[in-house]
């Protein structure tokens, strides 16, 4: 649906002529049903949205009070739709592009976008790219990223840590789809290690930390980053983050497709994931944590601040008023003067969003601002906002926290 | 915690300063120097697969070992082989290896290579080992951001190690002189890679540009002059502190970050 309006000057002429023969007709099929009832009290009701008035010519809603007249168009949406993108359609694939994405917190990262969008480089028209995505995922945007075929492979095995049994399936789909190539992301969130396991247990010889693949060459770095290696295209590609444009243009099937049963094995865990460490955030440096606290001028009680971090478990963070205000150390610092994180989750407690903050923030993930000003930059950039004094909202949470964690404690006992 | 009975044995190679160039110790190779110190203390062993007369070598000396034992091999030659079977012979329990070189491919495969060829499980980013017991060690392994995972790992196992291990001491002069350096003569097999493929210095990578496909000029001009601001997400107002904090909650719990 577009912004256009569409109008139907006749019909607008009919409803405006209670005269015309089709005039009664037309009425009936714009009037919505339940327009008017009878109430319990036998009072007649009337729906103020159903019925009520007609969109005029400007757009502008009007009332008729002589209580026969119906618009003659419809009610229109305010919002554009998105544009639908052309769909790419792979039904009888030559061959198979493998593509394993790391999945952090189960969406796709920017860069397992940018290895979709070198795995349809690779694919051309007649291949079609296999996306291999570990237990449940939170990604809504597989079509648009380019996933034409879509293995999904849940199951008690692949939770946690069990590159092993990862690696057993991975070869299990190497058997059933012969890919012409792999494709996993050189990252330190899992795909660098998976990739290299992979490789080991195929015998392949990967092209590792990959920056660009043209005409059957691909070039990636070598030794400690200061030189390249340049070599054919082998079958198995470590690449690392920006190797190529993400797919943008084109939207793509993403068909579930199955592992043949029996296909997996199950093996026997060398290694056993005991679960991970509780960490003292405090000692995370700032530019790696992953949950940040971050306060800034509307904090009136720091100790409380300091209490909800310890709470949350999460690293603190300050803006540059709270650190020139002495409430926080220079390290501490959030912003393009100070550290510039990518924390994937920042909750700013009384930060209204400073540009200079709002850049040391940028490579977030989500966002949530507590405030009492509704009309600030960092209520505009949050993914939640909560419009409330921050000590009610502080202590509310550390409540929340500690319930949750006796609860917790409870059920594991 | 230096055990007696354990047999652990660190694979080191040269590394090269990443400004000069020069050869130097590896500085991930001398962090698994230093985790292998504290698991065996002196009965460290120490190997490595090239030339032996090459000085940097002497730096993991240096750190307080004996002896450094070299498989003799000339540049460009497959390291893989020779350290497998020199590994079966030695009956060692813990392998712990850098994670990438800093001269040539530097493709990071050896340890992964090393575990498939052995046959022993591989832990990557080793941090810490807590306890050594009864044919399996508990072990801490780095994760990004700074995070920890504890695992169980049967022995022998091969271990990688990245820059959460512990730094690496001081090299020593007059120990890194007086160590001594093995030689043993090992047959010659030739990695293919560097006939087939070449090594540049490296060029910068080309910078991402940030391309607009707007299809018409009302577009075009919006997206020249939008803010970068995004489409601006759930905004509660006029809601009590409680029900702000359930709701920031349970977005902090989908995340899970709350542990």
């Amino acid at each position: 649906m577009t912004d256009i309006i569409r109008r139907d000057p006749r019909a607008e002429w009919i409803a405006r002529n209670r005269l015309h023969p089709l005039h009664a007709v037309m009425q009936a099929a714009h009037t919505v049903k339940e327009a008017r009832w009878m109430g319990p009290n036998g009072v007649i009701r009337k729906s103020p949205h159903a019925a009520l008035g007609f969109i005029g010519p400007n757009g502008i809603r009007r009332i008729d009070r002589s209580g026969a007249q119906q618009g003659g168009t419809t009610r229109r949406l305010g919002q554009s739709q998105e544009t639908q993108l052309p769909l790419h359609r792979v039904d009888e694939p030559a061959f198979i592009i493998a593509v394993v994405p790391d999945m952090v917190g189960g969406r796709l990262s920017s860069h397992d976008r940018d290895l979709l969008g070198l795995a349809h480089h690779l694919a051309g028209q007649e291949g079609a790219v296999l996306a291999v995505v570990f237990g449940e995922h939170k990604e809504t945007g597989f079509d648009t990223a380019g996933v034409d075929r879509l293995l999904q492979l849940s199951g008690h095995e692949y939770d946690g840590y069990s590159p092993e049994q990862r690696v057993l399936a991975l070869r299990a789909v190497e058997s059933q789809f012969l890919p012409r190539h792999w494709l996993l992301p050189d990252s330190r969130t899992g795909g660098g290690e998976l990739g290299r396991r992979l490789a080991a247990a195929l015998h392949e010889r990967p092209a590792t930390r990959v920056w660009q693949v043209k005409d059957g060459v691909c070039i990636g770095r070598a030794g400690s980053g200061s030189e390249d290696l340049t070599r054919a295209v082998p079958r198995l590609i470590l690449a690392s983050a920006e190797c190529a444009e993400p797919v943008s243009e084109t939207r793509h099937d993403a068909i579930e497709v199955m592992l043949g049963e029996g296909n997996t094995l199950r093996s026997l865990p060398r290694l056993e994931d005991l679960g991970p460490v509780a960490v003292d955030p405090a000692l995370i440096p700032m530019a790696e944590a992953e949950f940040i606290l971050s306060g800034g001028n509307g904090v009136q009680d720091w100790d409380l601040f300091h209490r909800a971090a310890q709470t949350l478990g999460a690293t603190e963070g300050a803006s540059r008023v709270a650190v020139d205000d002495g409430h926080m150390p220079r390290h501490r610092q959030v912003g393009a003067t100070g550290t510039w994180v990518t924390a994937r989750v920042y909750l700013a407690i009384g930060i209204s969003g400073a540009v200079q903050h709002l850049q040391g923030i940028g490579a977030c993930d989500k966002v949530i601002a507590v405030n009492l000003n509704a009309g600030c930059d960092m209520i505009k950039r949050a993914d939640l906002s909560v419009i409330a004094d921050s000590s009610a909202v502080l202590e509310a949470l550390i409540r929340l926290v500690e319930g949750y964690r006796a609860g917790d404690w409870k059920d594991v006992a | 915690m230096a055990d007696v009975s354990l047999e652990v044995i660190t694979l080191v190679s040269v590394g090269a300063h990443p400004t000069s160039g020069r050869a130097r110790r590896a500085e991930q190779d001398a962090r698994a120097v230093e985790l292998g110190l504290h698991l065996a203390g002196n009965r460290l062993q120490l190997l490595h697969a090239g030339n032996p007369y090459e000085e940097a070598l002497r730096g993991y000396l240096g750190m307080g070992i004996p002896a450094l034992h070299v498989l003799e091999q000339p540049k460009g030659a497959d390291a893989l082989p020779v350290l497998v079977d020199y590994l079966r012979e030695a009956s060692v329990q813990v392998v712990l290896t850098g994670t990438q070189a800093e001269t040539g491919e530097g493709s990071g495969m050896l340890p992964y290579l090393l575990a498939e060829a052995l046959g022993w499980p591989l832990v990557v980013g080793l941090a810490e080992v807590e306890t050594i017991e009864g044919g399996s060690a508990q072990v801490l392994q780095a994760l990004p951001r700074g995070q920890r995972r504890r695992l169980r790992v049967r022995l022998p196992f091969v271990a990688s190690v990245d820059n959460a291990a512990p730094v690496a001491r001081q090299s020593a002069f007059g120990p890194a002189r007086r160590g001594q350096i093995e030689v043993q003569e090992v047959e010659v097999v030739d990695d293919i890679l560097l006939s087939e493929s070449t090594l540049q210095p490296s060029r910068p990578r080309p910078k991402r540009l940030k391309v607009i496909k707007a299809k018409t000029a009302a577009d075009r001009f919006r997206a020249a002059t939008a803010k970068a601001s995004g489409d601006g997400g759930q905004i509660l107002r006029d809601v009590t502190p409680e029900a702000g904090a359930e709701a920031i909650f349970k977005l902090l719990r989908e995340e899970g970050v709350i542990r």
